[in-house]
């Protein structure tokens, strides 16, 4: 029960972590703000002029913004897409009771475990390379001609590695989920008369849609700022087809050393996301009530 | 239509006997209830006649067509489960038409079968709401609506009261027997409670691991139980069993006496004892008598109230006409 006095007495107990807390968020948003309005080149650090908004307009001006726009957003979907649908039909597999599903389990969550470096590397130069690469020389055997992944296909190069990385995350999530369907309503929509596809559609899916609900909106947000795998395979290029707004944000602070371009566009990622979230909320979000 | 035989039906769980060998014949529009304690096989039964799990041997013939091998979709059988396995994301509406929806009816048809079973359950009132916002009571009427629009040849509950409080349980029980008797379909009901299957039941089935004791109706289960299982399952409170110089002065190696049989005095009767609780009703007074000549305290039930209390001493005589007796297997002797 919670009097006038406990109150009180918790607020100021939390308050040093509100605090600081606050403290921990405001003060790096504060600052890129701050530098955002600046003339801030590291090739000339001395001088910091007031440019008021020039470079928010110079960053979404930028014929390379719309671009690292579109991929940012279809990397993202991309993603979903293969982690969501695959996720699912895996999490089926893993559902059924067969000998040794506990290994399989394992082997099925590892590649959560690898870092994202270490994984695009092993993608980009033992699966993907033309020459050496697992798929390379498996089309070469087949008479076809190999594919140059990272030159060709960029993207499609990124959103697998990626999709790889992200799919046992969904995996797990989703198997929790179906685990905890009960087995009277299935065996009910049996008498029923509905059949395997029916009981997948009509009890199996409403039934996980919760959890679907929570692998797209924890992704996003984390695929919304996909870089390593970029910076180690594609270095956002060729050009700028695998660039996504994070990778741009990089590119203008370190490679052309204009910290106020990409103060400008940490911001315009900010709220992007926030876009992306509210639109998340509002077209999925009833999932998440009781 | 709904006459389901079953012939030396076998089931087994790895080496786990669960039913040795059993023959059942349900009769067309026959009220059945499979009553036995707890793991003896009832609901496994009854998962076995609605095809959820394979026999082992034997077979399951329902109007004598045999559907030993038919999945559950196809043998025209409807199960109310005890958790009621409603469909926690469709309207109550929903739920009813999903096995019509399942089996391809037209919107029409589904509507007013809907409409019709709505109405029978009283269960208008909520037809849109979730079953989450329903109470135990009204979700077990969908289940029932669920199970009646498919105009099924047999309904199968499966413990279907088990989750409601007394009151509604004994509401509920009233309302199924109705629906028996309007819709006079074959039903076969699975229960623990023998007060259960005595109210709703034309024939009992009284299983133990897996065996049939004795079928037959209530009163001739209450009259003539088979054996002492039996005699001690059926009746509450649980029938008096004695052995020693008692069964021996009726040539029998046990005897059973019900509560109700037994003729209470506070002067004079066959046995002695003092109470060691006594249950007053009003309608009824139930004692607990230790008497010196039995080992386990005897019950006895009074009509109406009895003035007697702990520590007091009573006298007992059983109506001779009410013994049951039983050899030494704990088979009845007639």
């Amino acid at each position: 029960m919670a009097t006038q006095n406990t109150t009180k007495v918790a607020r100021a107990m939390m308050a040093p972590s509100v605090i600081a807390l606050l403290i921990w968020m405001i003060v790096p948003l504060a600052m890129t703000l701050y530098y955002s309005t600046l003339g801030y080149s590291l090739y000339n650090p001395i001088s910091t002029p007031f440019v008021g908004l020039d470079n928010y307009t110079y960053f979404l001006t930028d014929p390379t913004f719309i671009a690292a726009l579109t991929n940012t957003l279809v990397l993202v979907v991309g993603v979903l897409i293969i982690t969501v649908g695959g996720g699912i039909l895996i999490a089926l597999l893993l559902d059924q009771d067969v000998y040794g599903v506990n290994v399989v389990r394992l082997l099925v969550i590892a590649p959560f475990f690898v870092m994202p470096t270490v994984a695009a590397l092993v993608w980009k130069n033992m699966m993907m390379n033309p020459v050496y690469g697992v798929i390379g020389q498996a089309m070469s055997g087949l008479g076809l001609a190999p594919i140059d992944w990272m030159t060709d296909v960029p993207l499609t190069s990124i959103i697998i590695i990626v999709a790889w990385q992200w799919l046992p995350f969904a995996t797990l999530i989703l198997l929790t989920s179906l685990q905890s369907l009960s087995a009277d309503q299935k065996e009910a929509a049996e008498m029923d008369g509905a059949g395997a596809l029916s009981i997948f559609w009509y009890i199996t899916l409403p039934h996980m849609s919760r959890a679907i609900t929570v692998v797209v909106l924890i992704q996003t947000i984390f695929l919304l700022s996909i870089f390593a795998e970029i910076l180690v395979t594609t270095n956002g290029g060729p050009g700028s087809q695998s660039t996504n707004i994070t990778y741009l944000v990089y590119q203008q602070a370190i490679s052309f050393g204009d910290i106020g371009a990409a103060s400008a566009g940490g911001i315009v990622a900010v709220i992007l996301a926030n876009i992306v979230a509210i639109f998340l909320i509002k077209a999925i979000g009833k999932n998440l009530d009781a | 239509m709904g006459k389901i035989q079953l012939q030396s039906v076998t089931k087994a769980f790895g080496g786990v006997k669960v039913i040795p060998d059993l023959d059942l014949d349900i009769e067309n529009g026959e009220f059945v209830v499979f009553v036995g304690p707890s793991g003896c096989g009832k609901s496994t039964l009854l998962r076995l006649i609605a095809g959820l799990e394979d026999t082992t041997s034997g077979t399951i013939s329902i109007d004598g067509k045999d559907a030993t091998h038919l999945p559950p979709a196809q043998r025209r059988l409807a199960m109310v489960f005890q958790s009621y396995a409603l469909y926690p994301h469709m309207s109550v509406r929903k739920n009813i038409a999903f096995p019509l929806k399942m089996a391809g009816r037209n919107k029409q048809e589904i509507d007013k079968r809907v409409d019709n079973a709505a109405k029978i359950l009283n269960l208008a009132d909520y037809i849109d709401r979730r079953p989450g916002q329903l109470s135990g009571g009204q979700r077990q009427r969908v289940a029932i609506g669920r199970a009646i629009v498919r105009e099924p040849a047999a309904f199968l509950f499966d413990e279907p009261l088990s989750n409601l409080d007394a009151a509604l349980r004994v509401g509920m029980r009233l309302e199924i027997s109705e629906l028996h008797q309007r819709l006079k379909t074959t039903m076969i009901y699975v229960t623990h409670d023998q007060v259960e299957a005595m109210t709703m039941a034309d024939k009992i089935v009284v299983l133990r691991a897996g065996n049939i004791e004795q079928v037959g109706s209530p009163l001739e289960l209450y009259t003539k139980p088979r054996n002492t299982f039996v005699a001690g399952f059926i009746g509450s409170p649980k029938m008096n069993l004695m052995g020693g110089s008692d069964a021996k002065s009726h040539n029998a190696d046990m005897i059973g006496v019900r509560p109700e049989h037994i003729d209470l005095s506070q002067s004079e009767g066959q046995w002695k004892g003092e109470v060691k609780v006594s249950e007053h009703l009003g309608s009824d007074t139930f004692l607990h008598v230790q008497t010196s000549d039995h080992s386990e305290p005897l019950t006895v039930r009074a009509g109406g109230e009895f003035p007697v209390h702990a520590g007091d001493t009573v006298y007992m005589t059983p109506q001779q006409d009410k013994i049951h007796r039983f050899d030494g297997k704990g088979l009845a002797l007639r």
